[in-house]
C-alpha cells in the first residue's frame, strides 16, 4: 500500500455514515455474488448439529449433562456462533484481495475516511450473520428444538451472532493489514473454530477435566454461549441477555478499535 | 490470457520436483502457512481429548485411552488441511498471475499437477508428527509402535494427495482462495459422518447408516489399527481401495480441470 496522508478532513467524517453504508453494500453485493462460497458456512453447522445429535444421544445419560430433550436443544447456540465463524473472517479475506490486486491503494487515495473502509466491510458481513442465524433458527425449531425465553432470546441470539463476526471480522482485517495475504488470513478459520471446541459449545465444562476445564471456563467463547444456552433451555434472564452481549459489544468496539490503528500504523510506515 | 492449451504428453519430473520445492521454500519462507497445517490438528486433538474424555466413561466406548482414539483421527483431519492448503498457494497463484507464466513452461501440465500434489504429501508430515508428539505427551499407549507411526503417515500423505487433488479441480476452475470453503466442507463433512470421535455403535439413526457406508471410514479404521489394537489385513485393504480410487478419481477431475485452462 502507498502512503497517503492520514488526517481526516472534516467533509469526510460528514459522509462516514453513508460512506459505511455503500461499502457495507459492496461488501454484502460481494458476498451474495459468491453464494457458492456462503452456503456451506450455513449447510456445515447445520449438518455438524444434526450429525452430534444422532452421535452424542448416550451422552445425554451423563451424570452432569444438563436436562435438556434433546441433544439439539443444547446445540443451537452453538451452531450459531459455529456459523458466524464461517463467514466472518470472509471481511478480512475481502480486504486482503484489495490490498493484493491494488484496489485497497485507490480506495485510500479517495476521499474515503479509513474507519469507514473497515467497518463497512464487517458491517455487511454482520447483516448476512443476522439473516443466517434466522434461518439456523428456523431449521432447529422445525426439527422440534424450542427456545425456552422465545422471541426476545432469539433477538438476543441474532445480536450476538452479527457483533461476534464484528470481532472476528475485525481480528482478520488486522492479520489482513499486517500480512496482505489472502493465504494467511485463511488459515486463521480453523483457529476460531478450535475456539469454539475449546469452549463449552459442544459439550458442559462440568463433564470436562483438569486444565482443558479450566481453559474452557476462560474462554470467552464460553462465556457467551453459556449465557445464551441458558436463554434458550431454561428461560429468559436480563442477566444471561446482558452478559452475552455485554462481552460482545466491549469486543467488537476494543477490536474496531485496534483494526483502525493498525491501518493507520500501516499507512504512516513509508 | 491465452496459452498453448496443447501439453506435452509425457510428465516431466523435473518441472514437478520445480514445482515441489517452490512450495517447500514457500512455507519455509512464510512459516505462518504452516499454522493451519500443525498447530491446528494439534490444538484439535487437545480439544477433542479434552471436551469429549468424558465419552470413555461410556461403557462400549472403542478405547478407555482418549488419545488412542482421537489421535489418528485428528492427523488425518490435518492431513487434508494440508491437501487443501496446498491447492490454496495455486490459488494465490493465479490471482497473482504467477501461474500463468508458469503454464508456459515447456513442459506438460500435469507436470504442475504432480509437483503441487507431492508437496501436500510432503506438507501432512508435519501433522502427524506434531499430533503424534503432542498425544504422547498426552498419555497415548500407541501399543502398535513404530509400524502404527508408519502406517498413519502412508494415510497422511494418501489423504492429503486426494484432498489437494479434490481441491485442484475447484480451484482451477474458480481461480478464488474462497472456493476451497466447498472443500473444506466436503473435507468436514466426509470427516465428521464417520467413526472420527465415535464407534459406530454409538450412532443412531441416518447417521449410523451413512458412517457405515462413508469411505471415510475405512481410512480410519486403516490408519488407527495400529493404535487400537494389532495391524491385520482385513483393515488394511478396504484403506487401500479407498486410497486408490479417490486418487485415480481426484486425478481425474483435476487434470480435467487444469486442462481447460485458458482453452
Amino acid at each position: 500500500m502507498s502512503k497517503v496522508d492520514t488526517a481526516a478532513s472534516p467533509g469526510i467524517i460528514k459522509n462516514f455514515f453513508s460512506q459505511t453504508v455503500v461499502l457495507a453494500q459492496r461488501s454484502l453485493t460481494s458476498e451474495l455474488r459468491q453464494l457458492a462460497t456462503v452456503l456451506p458456512g450455513l449447510l456445515f453447522p447445520l449438518l455438524l448439529a444434526f450429525t452430534y445429535t444422532e452421535q452424542f444421544e448416550r451422552v445425554l445419560s451423563l451424570p452432569g449433562f444438563p436436562e435438556v430433550d434433546s441433544f439439539l436443544d443444547f446445540l443451537l447456540p452453538a451452531t450459531v456462533l459455529q456459523m458466524v465463524s464461517f463467514g466472518a473472517s470472509n471481511s478480512g479475506t475481502e480486504l486482503a484481495l484489495d490490498i493484493e490486486n491494488g484496489f485497497m491503494d485507490r480506495l485510500l487515495a479517495s476521499p474515503v475516511a479509513r474507519v469507514p473502509v473497515l467497518i463497512g466491510r464487517v458491517a455487511g458481513s454482520a447483516l448476512l450473520a443476522g439473516i443466517k442465524t434466522a434461518i439456523i433458527v428456523l431449521v432447529f425449531l422445525a426439527d422440534g428444538a424450542r427456545i425456552s425465553s422465545g422471541f426476545a432470546g432469539f433477538i438476543v441470539l441474532t445480536l450476538s451472532a452479527s457483533l461476534l463476526v464484528v470481532v472476528i471480522g475485525g481480528l482478520s482485517q488486522i492479520l489482513a493489514i499486517r500480512s496482505g495475504s489472502q493465504e494467511v488470513v485463511g488459515a486463521t478459520f480453523p483457529l476460531i473454530f478450535v475456539m469454539i471446541f475449546m469452549s463449552s459449545a459442544f459439550f458442559p465444562t462440568e463433564l470436562m477435566s483438569g486444565w482443558f476445564k479450566q481453559l474452557a471456563e476462560f474462554n470467552p467463547m464460553t462465556w457467551i454461549i453459556d449465557p445464551l444456552r441458558r436463554l434458550m433451555i431454561v428461560g429468559w434472564s436480563w442477566s444471561d441477555a446482558t452478559t452475552a452481549l455485554g462481552i460482545l459489544l466491549l469486543g467488537s468496539v476494543l477490536i474496531t478499535g485496534a483494526s483502525v490503528r493498525t491501518l493507520q500504523k500501516k499507512l504512516s510506515r513509508p | 490470457m491465452q496459452t498453448s492449451t496443447k501439453a506435452a504428453n509425457g510428465i516431466s519430473l523435473s518441472i514437478a520436483m520445480a514445482v515441489c520445492r517452490r512450495g517447500i521454500s514457500r512455507v519455509l519462507s512464510r512459516p505462518t502457512i504452516l499454522l493451519p497445517i500443525v498447530f491446528m490438528p494439534v490444538i484439535m486433538l487437545i480439544s477433542f481429548t479434552g471436551a469429549f474424555g468424558s465419552l470413555t466413561r461410556i461403557e462400549g466406548y472403542g478405547s478407555e485411552n482418549i488419545y488412542d482414539w482421537m489421535a489418528p483421527y485428528v492427523a488425518l483431519q490435518g492431513s487434508v488441511f494440508a491437501g487443501v492448503f496446498g491447492s490454496a498457494s495455486t490459488a494465490e497463484d493465479f490471482e497473482t498471475g504467477f501461474f500463468d507464466r508458469l503454464l508456459l513452461t515447456p513442459g506438460s501440465r500435469s507436470s504442475i499437477l504432480l509437483g503441487t500434489v507431492m508437496v501436500s504429501a510432503l506438507r501432512s508430515l508435519f501433522p502427524t508428527v506434531g499430533v503424534i508428539v503432542v498425544a504422547l505427551f498426552g498419555g497415548l499407549n500407541l501399543s502398535g509402535g513404530l509400524p502404527a507411526i508408519l502406517l498413519l503417515a502412508v494415510a497422511s500423505a494418501l489423504m492429503a494427495s486426494v484432498f489437494c487433488l479434490f481441491s485442484l479441480a475447484i480451484v482451477y476452475r474458480f481461480k478464488t482462495i474462497r472456493s476451497l470453503m466447498i472443500v473444506q466442507l466436503v473435507a468436514f463433512t466426509s470427516f465428521f459422518m464417520t467413526i472420527g470421535q465415535v464407534p459406530l455403535e454409538f450412532m443412531t439413526g441416518w447417521l449410523h447408516q451413512v458412517a457405515r457406508f462413508n469411505p471415510t471410514t475405512n481410512v480410519l479404521r486403516f490408519a488407527r489399527q495400529g493404535f487400537l489394537d494389532g495391524i491385520t489385513w482385513d483393515l488394511t485393504w478396504p484403506g487401500i481401495v479407498v486410497f486408490s480410487v479417490a486418487n485415480i478419481i481426484g486425478s481425474v477431475l483435476a487434470f480435467h480441470s487444469l486442462r481447460r485452462i485458458g482453452s
